[in-house]
């Protein structure tokens, strides 16, 4: 982060991170998960670079021994406490995250990209952002600067591209691999955090029910087969991105005209029927 | 005139040195409880001096006879000053014993100079370099006064109106002796050791480490359990305070000889720890201070450099590692401990070094989160996995697929429970397994493996501070080899024999383990092994750390060896003295830099032994010394020498139901 966020007059921020049960891929135990840690790992970078930030960590879910030993997790990375909205398994996570970020308004929210476990359809953010009709980013890799209710953001694009944003608080990131590493959990500290429990109204996931869950299959990888003659080709054919059969790329045109065209690549895709 | 001075000078010296005592003891009771039957410790401790101790000493037979004639010398002179000068009681007999104390005083004195003349670095120079001659001050002294006591010297010859000036001298002289060595023992002068050392021995927080009357050579190298089940109790040491009152008083008896620095892998590697410099440190700490008055070497730094003495200071009640900047010590002084305890062998006055680097790291994992490098990639693996590398747990036994292994769950009772170990994700170690796997096999022992209800045994989560990992494996572990009958336990990874044997028992397990060399041994020696004659070139065999200084166990390798018709050609740092691989105490995981590795160090000792083999005993020191480049011999594990020899015995020693297992695991295995 850069120095000049280190202004004394700048006022702290309030920033709610939003956390799940992760799963280790192997073992499948419950432990923090990863790209929450990182979610947690950018706010307390926030906090150390921006004194009198306020971070709330928030995890929607039901309360038991393997989830809050995962939860302390996130606890040892230097947290005393954390909220729990508590709602019985399987049921939306989305309303009473709403509701309690509407009440309690931080300026920032910070998630992962997509859960460990259970859908893990990624579309959180969205549905959090549709909701409370705040601007999302995602794929962040860092937070420059906030100054006058502005934050300047680093969003990581493919291929280890940056492009700098400025978006108005308050506003919902998410976060993925492209983030700075979560610090280490320690134990002591993981130990004495409490929990504030709020029991929520909740609604029961009823599409989710209904859904058929196996476990996933690792499907074949075709290969690249890479021909060529030289070191410098090997390695312009490992590290560009491989060039997209067809396609349009559309500029300056209206946004009825991009809705449109998007709408057209949907239907040929079969996405929309 | 000298008869009124003398005992004016005793009784204040003695005065000062008790006053000097309740404030040292002060120093020591800032540290937290630890039970400790003292008056028992106070009745061992002259065993405890006369045998144990002086079973290190004397592995330097000049130092040992000079300690011998000064200190034996000086504890008499000053018993006997007391009752001859003191107490004016002008006995001849007493006169007579009192120069002759004197006299092998001041002879061991003169040994006590001439080591002094060209010092080993390993030695602290500054207030040390006094003591020779204070030595020689009190002896001569005390020679002098008492020779008019026997009546050696006329009685008038220092009462003249003449001899004042030199009864004068002489008192100045007897000032000079009795400050250094009673006002100097309490008030932290080089005499120090004797005071601080003496309760040391009496009050040491392993008692079990001496030995008994009753025989026992005397061992506990077990880390001590923290209690996690409190939540108030403190999860390691983060200041000089949170160590036990005797660990603080034995870091205050060090007498700073140097041997731990001599012996010290990681300060011969050039990485920056100095065992010395961080007892000193921890007494700096203890008083509250900087260590600008240190007169040793220094921690070593990346480079050729030692860390500057004079930037650290701290205070009993502060950070002994700071969060930013400078404390008392960096952290990476004590994540580049092997934990080896070579220091630990090697110190005279019983110090504690690993104890004491082990509670420091457990501050710094379990509060700070702080361990360096791939530390928290490895705790994270052990709890997720339970393993270090983060293998699939269940892909434990896989090396073993064309084996198949005798199961503990469907045998639930056996002779020997083989503990594989985390060697066994290693392809390097799975040749060792499969070897002490035919080993077996050919000796017709019944054993089986847990297979993947195998865990990590915990050993580097502990070494690495993370103690609530450690137990939670542990506590598993335990539960797991609860559910099974077994005689005893066999293991190829000295590690694990070591965290098994002596570290489960606080938890509650108490088995009989055995290193794979000791129960070759006990096969060969009950004749159900025969070995074809070795053909190979000349042998070293490097002690494994926890097997040899942690366990005791140096015989049993080396008569597998005698017995495969090897003659071992030792390197000279073997035995009790083995140089560390650098394996241990989670030291690659931390890898904290230096001038050079630790392994390259080792196998150099190798070649200057002239071996074209070494054996090793060990997964961990197989792995570290076979990563060095370019090395002059090759390594291999005793279990793999021992396999290769095998000669199938003839066909009357081979019973028949042997003969017919082999025969249906061969059709298995045809059939799978």
């Amino acid at each position: 982060m850069q120095p000049d966020l280190h202004q004394k007059q700048q006022q702290g921020i309030d920033v709610a991170v939003l956390v799940s049960i992760g799963r280790h891929p192997t073992t499948g135990r419950a432990r923090r998960a990863e790209q929450d840690a990182r979610g947690l790992e950018l706010a307390l970078a926030i906090e150390a670079e921006l004194p009198g930030t306020r971070i709330s960590m928030l995890h929607a879910g039901s309360q038991d021994d393997s989830s809050e030993a995962a939860l302390r997790g996130y606890l040892g990375m230097g947290l005393e406490s954390m909220t729990l909205l508590e709602q019985p398994e399987g049921s939306d996570a989305i309303l009473p995250l709403v509701e309690h970020l509407a009440a309690t308004s931080p300026q920032l929210v910070i998630t992962g990209a997509r859960a460990e476990r259970g859908e893990g359809s990624g579309l959180l953010p969205y549905a959090l952002a549709e909701h409370l009709g705040w601007p999302l980013v995602n794929s962040l890799a860092s937070v420059e600067k906030v100054e006058n209710g502005v934050v300047t953001l680093l969003q990581a694009l493919p291929r280890g591209q940056r492009r700098r944003l400025k978006v108005r608080l308050p506003a919902i990131i998410s976060v993925d691999e492209a983030a700075p590493v979560a610090r280490q959990s320690a134990f002591g500290p993981a130990r004495r955090a409490t929990f504030a429990i709020t029991t929520t109204t909740s609604e029961a996931d009823s599409e989710l029910a209904q859904w058929h869950l196996s476990p996933a299959r690792k499907r074949p990888k075709r290969l690249k087969i890479v021909k060529a003659a030289s070191a410098r080709d090997r390695f312009k054919a490992a590290a560009s991105k491989s060039e997209g059969k067809g396609g349009q790329v559309l500029t300056d045109v209206s946004p009825e005209q991009g809705a449109e065209a998007i709408y057209k690549l949907l239907k040929e895709e079969d996405v929309l029927r | 005139m000298l008869e009124t001075l003398l005992p004016i000078l005793i009784f204040t010296a003695l005065a000062l040195a008790v006053i000097g005592a309740v404030r040292r003891i002060r120093l020591w009771r800032q540290g937290r409880p630890s039970r400790v039957n003292l008056f028992k410790g106070l009745v061992a401790l002259p065993r405890r001096y006369l045998v144990d101790l002086h079973h290190v000493v004397g592995r330097d037979k000049m130092i040992s006879n000079t300690h011998v004639a000064t200190a034996g010398g000086f504890v008499a002179a000053a018993v006997l000053m007391i009752l001859v000068h003191g107490l004016g009681i002008a006995n001849p007999l007493l006169g007579g014993l009192l120069l002759l104390a004197s006299a092998s005083m001041f002879v061991g004195s003169l040994f006590v100079a001439r080591r002094r003349l060209n010092p080993p670095a390993r030695l602290s120079k500054g207030p040390w370099m006094r003591l020779p001659k204070s030595l020689m001050a009190f002896s001569i002294s005390v020679f002098l006064i008492t020779l008019p006591t026997v009546g050696l010297l006329p009685e008038g010859l220092l009462e003249g109106g003449s001899s004042w000036l030199l009864a004068l001298v002489l008192a100045g002289v007897v000032a000079w002796g009795l400050g250094e060595m009673f006002f100097g023992m309490t008030w932290g002068g080089p005499m120090k050791h004797a005071f601080a050392g003496a309760l040391h021995l009496a009050f040491h927080r392993r008692a079990e480490r001496f030995s008994t009357k009753k025989g026992g050579a005397g061992r506990s190298t077990g880390l001590k359990a923290l209690n996690l089940e409190d939540e108030a109790a403190p999860l390691g040491v983060e200041k000089p305070a949170d160590f036990t009152w005797n660990q603080l008083l034995g870091f205050d008896a060090c007498v700073q000889c140097g041997r731990c620095e001599a012996v010290c892998p990681a300060f011969a590697a050039g990485q920056p720890l100095n065992p010395k410099k961080l007892i000193q440190d921890m007494v700096v700490g203890m008083a509250g201070g900087s260590d600008a008055a240190y007169a040793g070497s220094p921690h070593p730094s990346q480079g050729l450099g030692g860390k500057p003495v004079g930037e650290h200071a701290g205070s009993p009640h502060g950070p002994i590692v700071a969060l930013e900047g400078k404390a008392l010590v960096d952290a990476d002084t004590l994540w580049s401990c092997t934990t080896c305890r070579a220091c630990v062998e090697e110190c005279p006055m019983m110090i504690e070094h690993v104890d004491a680097i082990v509670d420091m790291r457990r501050y710094l994992t379990l509060e700070r989160g702080k361990t360096p490098n791939k530390g928290a990639e490895v705790l994270d693996n052990l709890i997720a996995t339970d393993n270090p590398g983060g293998f699939d747990p269940g892909s434990r036994l896989n090396w073993a697929a064309d084996l198949n292994l005798p199961l503990m769950a469907d045998l639930k009772q056996v002779d020997v429970l083989l503990w594989l170990g985390d060697g066994a994700f290693d392809m390097r170690n799975q040749r060792t397994l499969r070897a002490l796997v035919k080993v077996l096999r050919a000796a017709e022992v019944d054993f089986a493996v847990l297979g993947t209800e195998e865990r990590d045994s915990g050993d580097v989560a502990r070494r690495l501070g993370d103690e609530a990992t450690f137990q939670s494996l542990a506590k598993r572990n335990i539960a797991t080899l609860a559910q099974y009958r077994f005689l005893q336990i066999v293991t190829c990874d000295p590690h694990s024999f070591h965290v098994l044997g002596n570290e489960y028992g606080e938890l509650g397990g108490h088995y009989v383990v055995r290193h794979h060399s000791t129960f070759i041994a006990e096969l060969y020696d009950a004749g159900r092994l025969t070995f074809a004659p070795w053909k190979g070139g000349s042998v070293t065999y490097h002690d494994p750390c926890y097997l040899g200084r942690y366990n005791g166990e140096y015989e049993a390798p080396r008569n597998v060896l005698k017995a495969l018709g090897i003659e071992v050609k030792e390197m000279e740092r073997s035995g009790y003295r083995s140089r560390c691989c650098g394996g241990g105490g989670g030291a690659p995981i931390t890898d904290i830099p230096g001038k050079q590795r630790i392994p390259d160090m080792r196998m150099n000792d190798v070649k200057e032994s002239g071996a074209e083999l070494v054996a090793v005993g060990c997964p961990q020191c197989t792995a570290m010394l076979e990563g060095v480049v370019d090395a002059s011999a090759e390594v291999r594990d005793i279990a793999e020498l021992v396999a290769d020899a095998l000669v199938e015995r003839s066909a009357d020693d081979v019973t028949g139901a042997s003969r017919r297992t082999t025969a249906s695991t061969t059709a298995e295995e045809v059939i799978v």
